[in-house]
C-alpha cells in the first residue's frame, strides 16, 4: 500500500528542458526554410526582372493601352 | 453557492463537503469506530467510508464517454440546416449581381490590370507572355 512519492519540484524546468530545444530547432529550421525557400528566390526573380529592364519601353506600351491620366495615348 | 457544496472535479481533491449527508444508523458506527485506531479497520470498511466521504474516484472521474460524437454530429447537421438556407437564400432573396460580375466585365478588368502591369515581376502580370500575348 505504499506508493512512490510523486515529483514535487522542478517540473517546470524538467519540462522546459525537454521542450526549449525543440522550439528552438523548429524555428531555426523555419527561419532557413524562409530564406532559401522565399527570399533568395525573391531577391532572384526580382534582379532577372531588372537587369533587361527597359522602363521608356514599358512605359510606352502602358501609355498607348490608355491606362494613365496624366499622358494620353500618342495621336490624341 | 454560498454553502458548502461537494464537487467530483479534477481541481477540487478535498471538497467542501462530504458526499453522503444522511447517514444510516450503520454509517453512524462506522463513522465512530473511524475515530479508533485505523488498523482495526478492514478493508471493505475503510472502502466504506471512502464511499461516503466521495462519490466516485480519480479514474471513475476521468474516464471519457462518447458524447463528443453527439457533439460532432449536431454541429454537422446545424451546418447542413444553414448550407440549405443559403442555397434557398441565393435563389430567393439576394439581388442580381452587379455588373462588375458579367464575364464581359471580367475580361476587360483583366486586360487592363494586365495593360498597367499589375505584379509584374512574381504576381499577375508576370505570368502573361506580352511578346505572344497569351499566358504563360
Amino acid at each position: 500500500m505504499s506508493l512512490q512519492k510523486p515529483l514535487m519540484r522542478g517540473l517546470l524546468a524538467k519540462r522546459l528542458r525537454f521542450h526549449v530545444p525543440i522550439a528552438f530547432a523548429l524555428s531555426m529550421l523555419a527561419a532557413v526554410g524562409w530564406k532559401y525557400g522565399v527570399t533568395e528566390p525573391r531577391k532572384k526573380a526580382y534582379a532577372e526582372f531588372y537587369k533587361h529592364y527597359d522602363a521608356t519601353k514599358e512605359f510606352t506600351s502602358m501609355r498607348e493601352a490608355g491606362v494613365f491620366e496624366s499622358v494620353r495615348p500618342t495621336g490624341k | 453557492m454560498s454553502k458548502p457544496m461537494y464537487w467530483d472535479r479534477r481541481e477540487i481533491p478535498l471538497p467542501d463537503k462530504r458526499y453522503k449527508d444522511i447517514l444510516t444508523p450503520a454509517d453512524k458506527s462506522l463513522k465512530e469506530k473511524e475515530k479508533g485506531p485505523w488498523g482495526q479497520l478492514s478493508n471493505e470498511e475503510k472502502l466504506a467510508l471512502y464511499r461516503l466521504s466521495f462519490c466516485q474516484t480519480y479514474p471513475e472521474m476521468n474516464q471519457s464517454s462518447s458524447e463528443w460524437k453527439t457533439v460532432v454530429a449536431g454541429v454537422l447537421y446545424c451546418i447542413g440546416l444553414t448550407g440549405l438556407v443559403i442555397i434557398w437564400q441565393t435563389a430567393y432573396v439576394s439581388p442580381p449581381a452587379p455588373r462588375t460580375f458579367d464575364a464581359e466585365w471580367q475580361a476587360k478588368q483583366v486586360k487592363r490590370m494586365l495593360d498597367m502591369r499589375v505584379s509584374p515581376i512574381e504576381g499577375f502580370a508576370a505570368q502573361w507572355d506580352y511578346e505572344k500575348g497569351q499566358w504563360k
